[in-house]
């Protein structure tokens, strides 16, 4: 045979031992599960799907350093972007209004995850989210924030502090869920997240229920916010239309209905933009989709923290 | 570098000798789903970055580890309700990570083939010692954790060297003799099983396995929504069929657990393999059944006509 002829390169000897190559994860943060492997959960009232309608409010500062990428949704243009900064500021000043009529409509009791930045600047906000009292969770300091792998840890937890702390003390409320900017983290994120009173994130798509994940301290609970069903993924990433989202939520909510008959309680997550619903044009996809889902008996509509937590009293070893 | 790969000859889709598969059916169907493992951490490929951020690059290994924890059953389920057997493109290494996967696919007679033994583990810059231990290893474990003689390939992450087919057929003989390495996944040139020319002289084949079809490159590439890919299975399928008719085709439709089993997709996902299972002259078979069937069978007849209509063109 004559298979050594035609290649000259060679990688080094690590490119073909696997060191983890056993059973369970390539890492420790959690252990290997299988969705049906598990006890089935049960929400209040015997309801079978948990209504997550989770709701970012996003500061997308001018000065963007951009470091380490641009952030999805941010500015794209030499400086001064005004058309970005502008277009996602629309969000917090307009397109927020007529998501909180459709959520009052239709008895959707939203999350917030809040840019700590945002309110600080528009003390508006904070005293209206202040007077509604749904669960605000952190969703890191802006938009330009960004956590990401190298870096520095104690600038990182200096982020984390500066964020937490100050959107416990305007929003009066404990704040105990995370939502990174854009889902990025560094390898220490989770750790410095449990040591700052954290007690949930939402960055990891990897399952559909909740989860303990550990970390140098107390575990967190990941919480499952789809990135494939959210507004901004299908509708910008993917370019569907409205009525195709619209349509793929309803999908998923019957999916997960019939799942959930059979194998225990559902979460259907939506992850939804005010700058990006909240124009007219998409508002009235957003009440067709939760007017399908809010006439479901079956559904219980619910804070993250509230899902979180009955998830977690079901944990417990019996006996 | 060459300028053509030299697997395969041009052979027009028109006059060819005709394919019958069992049964009278007009279609081999054929589902492959891709059960794969990505490493959080791997190391570094000259040639191909794993993911584009350093590690954890989340969004890309979290949604992976969904296909696995969450995924793989629902479309188990839903395959085994339309009679299907998958035929699995498998990263080897997850006979060791999941065993239980490996269990439940073995438990419903699927076929595994190889995929390599990691998707974050590529064939570029591998030596050619190298790249044929990294193929044994995954046959091996194949064979170790299932009892199956690996019959198919498809590259790791599509990532191939000029000789990764040579390979996998020699391979495949050293361990299984005729029972080991004769397709591969990694070719789209033709809607038809065709010979594949080998240093070997192997008799071995390409199946088509469908970049079109996949759901990966409909909704990650192509970003097309859920019920616009049940559309384009159900046309595709509709057009091979009735192509079938005059000379067998082939349809596979590859898979990801990770896309096509998320809770909105699944839907328009079931509509297409109710309309494709619900036709009467389909055989509803593996990638290793179609192959087997179409070497012992039609091999050399394809390869005599070949040669037939070369030398009548020059």
């Amino acid at each position: 045979m004559s298979q050594d002829k035609s290649k000259k390169t060679e990688l080094p000897a690590d490119y073909l031992t696997y060191a983890h190559r056993d059973y369970g994860m390539d890492h420790q943060r959690y252990p290997w599960s299988m969705l049906t492997d598990r006890a089935p959960v049960t929400w209040p009232d015997n309801k079978q799907l948990a209504l997550w309608v989770n709701v970012p409010l996003q500061y997308f500062p001018l000065n963007q350093g951009g470091v380490p990428f641009k952030v999805p949704g941010g500015m794209t243009m030499p400086y001064p972007d005004l058309r970005h900064y502008s277009l996602r500021d629309y969000g917090n000043r307009v397109g927020l209004f007529r998501f909180l009529r459709a959520f009052d409509r239709f008895g959707v009791k939203p999350t917030f995850a809040v840019n700590t930045r945002l309110v600080e600047r528009t003390p508006y906000l904070s005293r209206l989210l202040k007077e509604r009292d749904d669960e605000i969770i952190c969703h890191g300091y802006h938009m330009d924030a960004l956590h990401y792998a190298g870096q520095d840890p104690t600038a990182e937890a200096d982020l984390v502090a500066r964020s937490l702390d100050s959107l416990r003390e305007l929003s009066g409320q404990q704040i105990t869920g995370w939502l990174s900017p854009a889902k990025n983290e560094s390898e220490n994120t989770p750790d410095i997240l449990a040591k700052h009173g954290i007690e949930y994130f939402c960055d990891w798509v990897n399952d559909d229920m909740p989860y303990d994940f550990q970390t140098s301290t107390t575990p967190l609970i990941a919480m499952p916010l789809s990135t494939e069903l959210e507004d901004r993924f299908v509708i910008q990433n993917n370019l569907h239309s409205e009525a195709s989202w619209c349509e793929q939520v309803r999908d998923a909510c019957d999916f997960l209905l019939n799942e959930a008959s059979n194998e225990g309680g559902r979460i259907l997550a939506l992850n939804v933009h005010p700058w990006l619903l909240g124009q007219p044009h998409r508002i009235g996809y957003l009440e067709q989709a939760l007017d399908y889902i809010s006439t479901k008996p079956e559904v219980w509509s619910a804070s993250a923290g509230d899902i979180k937590t009955h998830w977690a009293k079901q944990q417990q070893p019996a006996g | 570098m060459k300028e053509d790969p030299g697997f395969y000859s041009y052979w027009p889709y028109q006059d060819r000798p005709k394919i019958t598969w069992p049964n009278g059916a007009r279609i081999a169907f054929w589902v492959a789903p891709n059960i794969e493992f990505y490493e959080l951490d791997p190391p570094t490929n000259p040639y191909r970055a794993a993911w584009p951020t350093g590690s954890p690059s989340i969004a890309g290994y979290s949604i992976r580890d969904y296909g696995n924890r969450v995924g793989h059953t629902r479309q188990m389920n839903l395959l085994e309700k339309y009679g299907i057997r998958g035929s699995i493109s498998l990263s080897t290494a997850l006979c060791d990570h999941h065993p239980e996967i490996i269990a439940a696919c073995k438990e419903r007679d699927w076929e595994f083939f190889s995929h390599g033994i990691y998707n974050t583990r590529y064939t570029y810059g591998m030596s050619s010692k190298q790249e044929r231990a990294m193929i044994q290893d995954s046959m091996q474990s194949i064979y170790s954790h299932t009892g199956q003689k690996c019959a198919g390939y498809l590259a790791p992450a599509l990532s191939h060297s000029e000789e990764t087919l040579d390979l996998f057929a020699e391979v495949g003989t050293e361990l299984f003799g005729d029972d080991g390495g004769f397709y591969t996944c990694d070719l789209f040139h033709d809607d038809q099983p065709t010979p594949i020319n080998l240093r070997s002289g192997k008799k071995f084949a390409s199946i088509p396995y469908s970049l079109e079809m996949n759901d990966t490159i409909a909704f990650a590439v192509n970003k097309i929504e859920p019920r616009r890919y049940a559309e384009q299975l159900k046309l595709c399928f509709d057009r091979l069929y009735a192509e079938g008719e005059s000379n067998g085709t082939i349809m596979c439709i590859p898979t990801h657990n990770y896309q096509v089993s998320c809770p909105h997709r699944l839907k328009a996902f079931e509509e297409a393999l109710e309309y494709i299972t619900g036709h009467s002259d389909v055989w509803v078979t593996t990638g290793r059944e179609i192959a087997r069937h179409f070497l012992d069978n039609h091999y050399t007849a394809a390869v005599a006509d070949i040669a037939d209509k070369e030398a009548r063109a020059s």
